[in-house]
């Protein structure tokens, strides 16, 4: 195995889902069973990706791989370069995207049957696989860009796949435009990169930082950059402020919102977090841990209330994707990551139950609707339990892992910084993710049959939809990471196959915790440095761990108890409980107004701005060229006039007056000889009268 | 009373003066021309005349002579003329012979 192996497997496992795509939908109306290829290159696709992994993990684990070709070049010095960076992150991450990706194709082939866009559908599939993979390999941020954009028209595709719906045609735009304004900030992030480094590969820009190059040469416009790029990440991972496009984004097929909207392309924005790591400086990932704080705790608080299935998934999925993003602001890299595998997995194993739910109830998606499928649909039940269970963070699962070393991770934080609010906010979420997954759980299979007519005909889904949500329940047992059901900090996810994140940032913009102890001894050694951590922040870490596990457990356990006292046992009436905060019922059910205010600031904002844009263009700059207009015809007029009374008239009153005269003067010419001779005469006479 | 310069001033003036009358009133071109012979004369008596009291010698009479001469050849000149507008416009009119205003 060497690495030109991994390079083409690489090659490989980018391009044949474009092919897929390509032929899929060229042939899609003519040959029906055409959708059997895509669904057959995602399978070799896979098979490659876990080979690559495989050959990446035990042969190159702690290497780097890049290759990179020239594109094209436009001057001497702009050239865009394109290329692959593999590490382990990288490898994992395509593996997670081929997995997830090659089960929603199985699970769609039951799920779509009868679409009359079939093909298309798979086709589209493809295109999002070939873009995800290529933000997963990108060695540079302007082909990360590129793919980010392709992405985000998959996506687009896919949730309006069903445009005749208006409302899937408009949660398309929506997310769309939502996600522009969030790769807006990204692309100029990446232009100041640019015009600072002079390239866009991660490697050279972050040995520049390294070398004490800075954007602006100043600290401020290092973290303005962060943050910028971190914009592109609150667009497509859906964080507070812009998380309003997710929810609607359930308008597309339910399986499109596992692969996409649940594990991975949601999950990129996570990625691309972890990508930039490096040039984070302490205030660019203290706004990270922010805006993740606000994005796990409000949207978990809305979810509390949502009756439908789909939407309550996708409040949950904005949730975690806040954890992850606190996380990567409290420098817990490692578990951000961790917690982006674990959750592709259970989060897609929940879209797929609930698709599968929604498939045997004939599109049935209001829970209120639903109850006892238990006993109806059992493989479907157990494999949501578990992923529930995961979500919720619950020992034996793979999200009890990463969420308590997330919780740890900010316990960490609080103890060495004294910012304890994540902390804070991090068990209130927990709860909170307990609280409504089990209230889902509880109302969807537990009790009695609310609509006895579609529950008779209720039935357990297909092989094809039930062999994926096998493999991604077990895929949220601890065992695949770590031996150690409690602990991973040990396991070889996080000992062996991520690689330790490097720092590239001035020692002076780290926080205190991320300066290396010989750093902080000795203040002679190089200012830069890219060892990370300190011992203290092992310790605190250490110390933090079994806190933070039993105060997590706690929540957690609280907030399953809590559901099941209001849903099974029906200890608490709800409908009393509810009407008693009313307020705060209607706050949540609403979704805390955001789409309400965005639509009254931004929309209307925008249209009033665009009204009067309008107004201005109609008003005032047409004003002003048909002023221009009118003051050039009134001159005009004026020189109009002028040529034809002044000037004309001076040579009209010229010619009048020889004619004036010459009217006088012809009298004399009578043609008379004798007339002549009298004048002659006369006039002598004057003559000689005068002189 | 002696007969001066003076009294054939005053002869050649009237004779001057009744020429003009006669160009500007005759409607006959002849006598047009009657009138041009009446201004020649009164100019040599005038050339005579201050021949005769000024100190000039005979110059005054040569120009006469010169004078009754030209007379001679105009009037067969301006006869000849006439005699052609008579031919051309069957009349002799000046009054009626006005192209040139034309």
């Amino acid at each position: 195995m060497t690495e030109s192996v991994l390079i083409n497997l690489s090659t490989a496992i980018l391009f044949l889902p474009l092919l897929g795509f390509i032929v899929t939908l060229l042939l899609g109306k003519k040959v029906k069973s055409v959708f059997l290829f895509e669904v057959f290159i995602l399978t070799v696709v896979l098979i490659a990706s876990v080979v690559l992994a495989f050959g990446k993990l035990s042969y190159f684990a702690d290497d780097k791989i890049t290759a990179e070709f020239e594109w094209f070049r436009l001057t001497d010095t702009f050239a865009i370069k394109l290329g692959f960076l593999i590490d382990n992150i990288t490898v994992l991450m395509l593996f997670v995207v081929a997995l997830i990706s090659g089960l929603v194709h199985y699970f769609s082939i039951a799920y779509m049957k009868g679409d009359e866009r079939y093909n298309r559908y798979f086709a589209y599939l493809g295109l999002f696989t070939f873009s995800m993979n290529g933000i997963v390999l990108t060695h540079s941020i302007i082909m990360m860009y590129m793919f980010w954009e392709l992405v985000g028209l998959s996506s687009y595709l896919l949730i309006g796949f069903w445009f005749e719906k208006k409302s899937a045609a408009d949660a398309g735009k929506k997310a769309f435009l939502v996600n522009r304004i969030g790769d807006t900030g990204m692309l100029i992030g990446i232009l100041i990169l640019y015009i600072t480094y002079h390239t866009f590969s991660f490697d050279q820009i972050f040995s520049s930082i390294s070398a004490g190059v800075l954007p602006f040469n100043s600290d401020f416009w290092l973290s303005v950059t962060g943050i910028l790029l971190f914009m592109g990440a609150i667009g497509k991972s859906a964080q507070f402020p812009l998380h309003v496009w997710l929810p609607d984004a359930m308008e597309g097929p339910t399986p499109v919102s596992a692969l996409i909207h649940a594990a991975t392309m949601v999950a990129a924005g996570v990625y691309l977090t972890i990508r930039i790591f490096g040039l984070l400086t302490a205030d660019a990932m203290m706004f990270i841990a922010i805006i993740g704080m606000l994005s796990a705790f409000i949207p978990a608080t809305i979810a509390l209330t949502q009756n439908d299935i789909k939407k309550v998934l996708a409040y949950s999925t904005v949730s975690q994707l806040g954890y992850m993003v606190m996380a990567l602001g409290v420098g817990a890299y490692k578990f951000a990551f961790f917690h982006l595998v674990t959750h592709a997995f259970f989060k897609a194993c929940l879209f797929l139950g609930s698709g599968s739910v929604i498939h045997s109830m004939h599109h049935e998606q209001d829970i209120r609707n639903m109850g006892g499928l238990r006993k109806k649909m059992p493989l479907t039940y157990i494999t949501f339990l578990i992923s529930s269970l995961a979500v919720s963070g619950i020992p034996l699962t793979s999200g009890f892992l990463s969420k308590d070393g997330i919780l740890a991770g900010t316990f960490a934080f609080g103890s060495l910084t004294g910012y304890w609010i994540f902390a804070v906010a991090g068990l209130l979420v927990a709860l909170l993710t307990a609280f409504y997954m089990f209230r889902l759980v509880v109302i969807t299979f537990h009790g009695e049959p609310r609509d006895h007519h579609k529950f008779e005909h209720a039935k357990e889904s297909p092989f094809v939809m039930a062999m994926p949500l096998a493999v991604l329940a077990v895929l949220s047992i601890f065992i695949f990471y770590t031996p150690n059901p409690v602990s991973a900090e040990q396991g070889w996810f996080l000992t062996k196959w991520i690689n330790s994140p490097e720092l590239h940032t001035p020692n002076s913009t780290r926080f205190d915790f991320m300066q290396s102890a010989e750093m902080i001894a000795q203040t002679n050694v190089s200012e830069h440095s890219t060892v990370l951590y300190s011992e203290q922040y092992s310790e605190a870490m250490h110390s933090a761990h079994y806190p933070a596990m039993f105060l997590s457990l706690f929540a957690a356990a609280l907030g399953i108890f809590l559901a099941f006292a209001f849903y099974q046992w029906k200890k608490v009436n709800v409908d009393k409980l509810v009407s008693n905060v009313k307020p705060l019922y209607n706050f949540s059910f609403n979704k805390w107004f955001f789409d309400e205010f965005y639509q009254k600031t931004f929309v209307t904002g925008l249209f009033g701005f665009s009204r009067f844009m309008s107004w201005f263009d109609a008003k005032i700059v047409d004003g002003i060229v048909n002023g221009s207009a009118t003051v050039t015809h009134a001159f005009s007029t004026f020189m109009g006039g002028f040529d034809k009374y002044v000037v004309d008239g001076l040579v009209n009153f010229m010619a009048y007056l020889s004619g004036f005269f010459g009217l006088i003067f012809r009298r004399v010419q009578t043609g008379k000889v004798q007339t002549y001779i009298v004048l002659v005469v006369f006039s002598i006479i004057i003559f000689f009268f005068f002189f | 009373m002696e007969v001066g310069l003076n009294h054939f001033l005053v002869v050649s003036t009237l004779l001057f003066s009744m020429g003009i009358y006669a160009i500007v009133t005759r409607k006959n071109a002849i006598l047009v021309l009657m009138g041009i012979e009446l201004i020649l004369n009164s100019a040599n008596i005038n050339f005579i005349a201050f021949s005769r009291y000024g100190n000039f010698g005979l110059q005054g009479h040569l120009i006469a002579l010169f004078v009754i001469v030209l007379a001679a050849a105009e009037a067969a000149i301006a006869l000849a003329i006439v005699l052609n507008i008579y031919k051309t416009l069957s009349t002799v009119n000046i009054d009626e012979i006005d192209n040139l205003k034309d």
